[in-house]
């Protein structure tokens, strides 16, 4: 059977973006080790409902590590004690019976706290509009065959390509720097022949909206690399890189701007 | 009756006749119009951007904090196009015949045909907006046979199709969105419509951060709001899924048809407790090489559950595989309503395994002799760690365990073959509509049919609307409607906050799903039905009087987003339980007892029920009203689906 | 594109100047390192001192030693800033913050490793290259003889030296020269001065570890091949060779010489 613990929460408690908050001590009791760690919020927060205390708000959804709106640093990691998973994919027999955990929301400027655990993460949206796209339009494009790709860049791509957007890599860097999941749109369309029209001015474009969004500057520690549920890597933050120098350097006359 | 507009003509020439026929509106003019897009999954961020690239102003709205998020991202599988990219025979007639016959005969003909005819653009479409699908060494596109298609149709990007198809249309939404075509409104949800003579104008919204109830008006709103699974509280849907917006539409006008066919997915992680949130879908692909099995007595499974004896004591001659004893031909790849009715007898049967007995194997051992392990790891590797992380069990080594789960709702917001409800200039799209999957739903349909609604359809048949109104001018954002509309929707959340009883929303939700998954899942009875009936009546009032809600409106606040969502699942689940009790006959996700094959199998009665049941609302604890569309098939002929 | 910000002053403009002043002065250690291995000659610090007066008058290596301190500075300024603008990213701190779980402890502390640096680049210059260019560093001549190549040395006074002089007479070449040879000798036995040093160096090594193969990744190199090679040179070539073979010279010093 399951086995169940009881465990000391120290949540981060903030009614909205303009208060300030403070860390609460919340005891979570009989909690089953196969729970998921929202799960066991879940538990907590109908506890507190039936006492009529404001349940913790945290942001969270499709519940099986895909959709990238859960976030949670738990005990000083993004996504909890173990690598390469998002928090509703943590369950609780990762912890043990007496165990405090601290869960705050991430940290950043460009991510403000909303209440409680949730935060703002629009900036993330407003990077992608800056040129995360290929300029087309819906219908008269060639037949899907017409170009083939060769597998092993199709999978690079797509490697690339499967970042969810939580923000890990921001919480989990030292610096809230937001490079890894800047580069791993810029690489998607750098590798693949459809986002060559416009790869240098999409290079541009994204990093200059990274920098006003007031994200921190990337010091390659590699703690995105290894925080991220989805596996990114590093050497797309090397190929943004590439493709930003290369941008400015030598192919100015490549980049223009159009509305 | 219901008019649903089809196109006269023959079967694949209607839509091309038909877009011919639509009127269109002068580019010059697209901007003076506004449309109104509630959700951006699939179908909603693809309309979006479809449409602000013609010309139109958009608006979106979603209840995430990202229009990337919605629940679309979760897809696994693929996306069917009938490319025929693999020699093997298909042909859009193909794919149109093999959906029409895998929701045994109640989806709509030229709806159908629509769908497989533009199924080819959409994947052209995709792979130049830079989705990296699947591909093989001549850098071809890959395609994998999916959900017991005897054709290679399935067009995949690993396990997260749905997601790399959901970027995809979100990245052309955002271009919109900075060319300022597209306003994004997220952590919004629409909690009413708008009508001023009849015609849909505009939306109520909330916006959660601030609690603020804000008008919308546009000449057109289209609802993109996915599926109503989450009416069971545990399915795959997301936690946020609800049916809100397509409620309080249908509470407009808007007729919902068929809410009885719901899709329960055979290859889902088991419910381990009461703290149980979601069910994990594990991908249908698994039935490519997995071997599902149970005891062949009871004895044996009680020995399992005790935990005396692990699966692989079980000689070979003491397992079940009960889907390749009662289907050869198809074995484990029969259709998920035939696999997911057959897990639940043998479960019924007291054969079930695992610590609650509610589940079956699903046994890779014989895969791995086969292939190997690291080809298995190759082919299922990231759905194998998954199981691992949720179960503590590695099926490398011991047998999965799955039960199958709530997983699409075929039923819907009802639309004609413009996907226009039955209030003028209000369109349903996506899962939020009943079009296209009759009474069941192929693997890799969903997301076929999702984009060819929002790029390939809706642009077409919105603009003929508009073009018909004979009038540019501005919805009038004065008009009493709005002011009255919006009035409606706050003392609503009045009502809702001053609720201080004992229950908590979950605890009433939880309640319903009970009902809902005993007496109208996936076995029903009119007996079963009728008292289900009573129940959620009785959970009605009980909701209304002694459930919780915390907090105020000007705050994100949880406890309210929730009410206001369960309050709307209780009505959807009477009348669930209403059309499931109309449908005296077996077809596709719906099984009646009564009406089974001598076989088991689901036995139509296409004399009586060869139509859609489309209700109307009446007002507040009215019995609805049923509007039939009378289905006619032209081109294929209704048999008894067999899988044998 | 006109309205991109330019280059500079961007966040990848900052880190690509910080990555170029640090393969720089990466560099100059191979050929300081090198250059300064020959105080390990026993020959009375006849080469250093030679090498010494090469290394500070011949006009390119001038011009080289200028871009040099100018990197110094420039790479110190920008991660300043960088700092800076890295604080201001995240104004509020996490309570718990499990840096090890998913990063080494020199990646994360650039700064500090850098700041003892920056220390320990100054007293060095103070100690060494501000006492020879302000004549506070003792004078010798060396005689060859250069039919045996047999040399003998003789502490100058101030008033016997004028300027750096190389001549030969009869056979016999005599060097005046500053003698920043017996400077280093009388540095390094000071113990807090060998400590210092030593505790610099490895400053150095964990530094450059993270360093070299981090300014690579800075301008976009990213290969197969290319980068682990580039990471071995990083660990064993910056992080180990080098670092020991200057934290070597005072331990010499102090306990051989």
């Amino acid at each position: 059977m399951a086995q169940h613990m009881n465990l000391t929460l120290k949540v981060w408690r903030q009614k909205n973006d303009k208060t300030k908050g403070q860390f609460v001590t919340i005891q979570a009791k009989d909690i089953a080790d196969d729970m998921s760690f929202l799960e066991m919020l879940d538990v907590v927060n109908e506890d507190l409902t039936r006492l009529g205390e404001d349940p913790i708000y945290f942001d969270h959804d499709c519940r099986e590590g895909i959709c990238g709106m859960c976030s949670l640093v738990i005990n000083g990691r993004p996504h909890g004690p173990k690598y390469g998973i998002t928090t509703c994919q943590l369950h609780m027999r990762s912890f043990h019976d007496g165990q405090t955990i601290v869960i705050e929301p991430w940290r950043a400027a460009a991510f403000p706290v909303l209440k409680d655990l949730a935060v703002d993460r629009t900036s993330f949206d407003r990077i992608q509009q800056a040129g995360g796209y290929v300029n087309i339009n819906t219908g008269g494009v060639p037949d899907a065959n017409t170009i083939p790709i060769p597998k092993r860049i199709a999978d690079e791509a797509f490697e690339a390509a499967t970042c969810i957007g939580c923000g890990a890599c921001v919480a989990a860097c030292k610096n809230a720097s937001a490079m890894l999941f800047v580069s791993a749109k810029i690489s998607q369309f750098a590798l693949l022949p459809q986002g060559q029209t416009e790869r240098y001015e999409r290079a541009q474009a994204m990093v200059d909206q990274m920098d006003a969004e007031g994200f921190g500057n990337c010091t390659n520690t590699g703690a995105c690399e290894a925080e991220c549920p989805k596996g990114i890597k590093l050497s797309n933050i090397a190929r943004m890189n590439r493709e930003y120098f290369t941008a400015k350097f030598f192919r100015e006359e490549d980049v223009h701007t159009h509305n | 009756m219901l008019d649903s507009k089809v196109p006269a003509g023959p079967l694949a020439e209607k839509w091309s006749k038909h877009k011919f026929e639509m009127k269109l509106v002068n580019p010059a003019n697209k901007r003076k119009f506004t449309i109104l897009v509630v959700g951006t999954g699939l179908a909603g961020a693809s309309a979006a951007a479809s449409l602000a690239e013609l010309g139109y102003n958009v608006k979106t709205f979603c209840y995430q904090d990202s229009p990337r998020r919605a629940h679309s991202i979760a897809a696994q599988g693929g996306i069917n196009a009938a490319k025929n990219y693999q020699n093997d025979g298909d042909s859009v007639y193909r794919l149109f015949y093999d959906t029409i016959k895998g929701g045994d005969y109640r989806a709509r003909e030229a709806n159908v045909y629509r769908l497989a005819e533009v199924s080819v653009n959409i994947i052209d479409q995709c792979v130049a907006q830079g989705v990296p699908f699947a591909r093989e060494y001549g850098g071809l596109l890959d395609n994998r046979s999916f959900g017991g298609a005897q054709v290679s149709r399935t067009f995949y990007a690993r396990g997260q199709t749905g997601q790399q198809l959901l970027l995809g249309a979100y990245s052309a939404l955002n271009r919109q969105i900075k060319k300022g075509k597209v306003q994004s409104y997220t952590r919004h949800e629409m909690l009413d419509l708008v009508k001023i003579d009849g015609h849909a104008r505009g939306i109520i919204t909330r916006d959660m951060i601030t609690g603020k109830i804000e008008s919308h008006e546009g000449h057109a709103v289209l609802l993109c709001t996915g599926g109503y699974g989450n009416v069971f509280f545990l399915s795959t849907n997301a936690m946020g899924c609800n049916v809100t917006a397509a409620w309080r539409a249908h509470k407009r006008g808007a007729y919902f048809a068929n809410p009885c066919y719901t899709q329960i997915h055979p290859t889902c992680i088991p419910v381990t407790g009461d703290h149980q949130s979601k069910l994990t879908l594990m991908s249908e692909s698994l039935r490519n090489d997995g071997r599902v099995w149970v005891p062949k007595t009871k004895e044996l499974s009680e020995k399992l559950r005790s935990g005396s004896i692990k699966p692989a004591d079980i000689k070979e001659d003491d397992r079940d595989y009960f889907l390749e004893r009662k289907y050869p031909s198809f074995g484990n790849l029969v259709p998920r309503d035939v696999a997911s009715r057959n897990a639940k007898e043998m479960v019924d049967d007291g054969r079930g395994v695992g610590k609650s007995g509610v589940a079956v194997f699903l046994d890779f051992a014989d895969a791995i002799k086969r292939l190997g392990k690291d080809t298995v790891e190759a082919k299922y590797g990231n759905l194998f760690d998954m199981y691992y992380q949720i179960t503590d069990e590695n099926p490398y080594e011991q047998p999965m365990r799955i039960y199958p789960a709530v997983h699409y709702t075929m039923g819907g917001v009802w639309v004609d073959y413009n996907l226009m409800t039955t209030v003028p200039g209000l369109y349903a799209l996506g899962e939020c509509n009943f079009s296209d999957h009759g009474a069941n739903r192929l693997g890799a349909s969903a997301l076929m049919q999702g984009l060819s609604d929002g790029y390939f359809v809706i642009p077409f048949t919105v603009g003929d609307y508009l073009a018909n109104l004979g009038s540019f001018a501005p919805v009038d954002k004065n008009h009493p409607a709005f002011e009255q509309t919006r009035k409606e929707v706050e003392d609503k959340i009045n009502v809702l906050l001053s609720l201080k009883g004992s229950k908590t929303i979950d605890d009433i939700h939880k309640e319903l799903g009970k009902i809902m998954w005993e007496y109208c899942g996936m076995a029903r009875t009119a007996e079963g039905l009728t008292k289900a009936k009573g129940l959620i009546q009785n959970l009605k009032k009980e909701f209304w009087s002694d459930v919780k809600v915390l907090g105020e409106n000007e705050e994100l606040n949880m406890s309210l987003e929730k009410a206001g969502r369960v309050a709307d699942f209780i009505e959807l689940g009477e009348l669930m339980v209403d059309d499931a009790l109309n449908r005296s006959e077996s077809c596709g996700g719906h099984f009646r007892l009564e009406s089974q094959t001598e076989e088991g199998e689901a036995k139509r009665d296409d004399e009586n029920y060869t139509y859609v049941a489309a209700w109307e609302f009446a007002g507040e604890n009215q019995e609805e009203v049923l509007h039939k569309e009378e289905l006619i098939f032209e081109n294929v002929k209704l048999t008894q689906r067999s899988y044998k | 594109m006109s309205n991109s910000k330019p280059v500079l002053s961007s966040s990848l403009g900052r880190k690509l100047i910080m990555s170029l002043t640090g393969i720089f002065l990466c560099t100059f250690l191979i050929v300081h390192l090198i250059g300064n291995l020959q105080l390990f000659k026993n020959d009375e610090g006849y080469a250093f001192n030679n090498y010494a007066y090469f290394m500070t008058h011949f006009t390119p290596i001038k011009v080289v030693s200028y871009l040099l301190y100018a990197s110094i500075v420039i790479h110190a300024v920008y991660a300043l800033v960088l700092s800076i603008r890295n604080k201001a990213a995240r104004p509020v701190n996490y309570a718990q913050f499990d840096g090890k779980a998913n990063s080494t402890w020199n990646s994360r502390n650039m700064g500090i490793l850098g700041t003892v640096l920056l220390v320990f680049i100054a007293t060095h210059m103070q100690n060494f290259w501000w006492k020879y260019h302000n004549d506070q560093v003792p004078y010798i001549e060396y005689q060859t003889d250069l039919a045996t190549g047999n040399t003998t040395s003789r502490v100058l006074e101030a008033s016997e030296f004028n300027d750096y002089q190389v001549t030969v007479d009869n056979d016999v070449e005599t060097v005046k020269a500053r003698d920043l040879y017996k400077q280093v000798d009388f540095a390094f036995q000071n113990p807090l001065v060998v400590g210092f040093y030593v505790l610099a160096m490895a400053a150095l090594a964990f530094h450059l570890i993270h360093g070299f193969k981090s300014a690579f990744q800075t301008i976009g190199v990213s290969h197969k091949k290319y980068v682990p090679i580039i990471e071995f040179i990083g660990v064993w070539g910056f992080g180990v060779i080098i670092p020991i073979g200057f934290a070597l010279m005072p331990l010499y010093f102090y306990f051989i010489k």
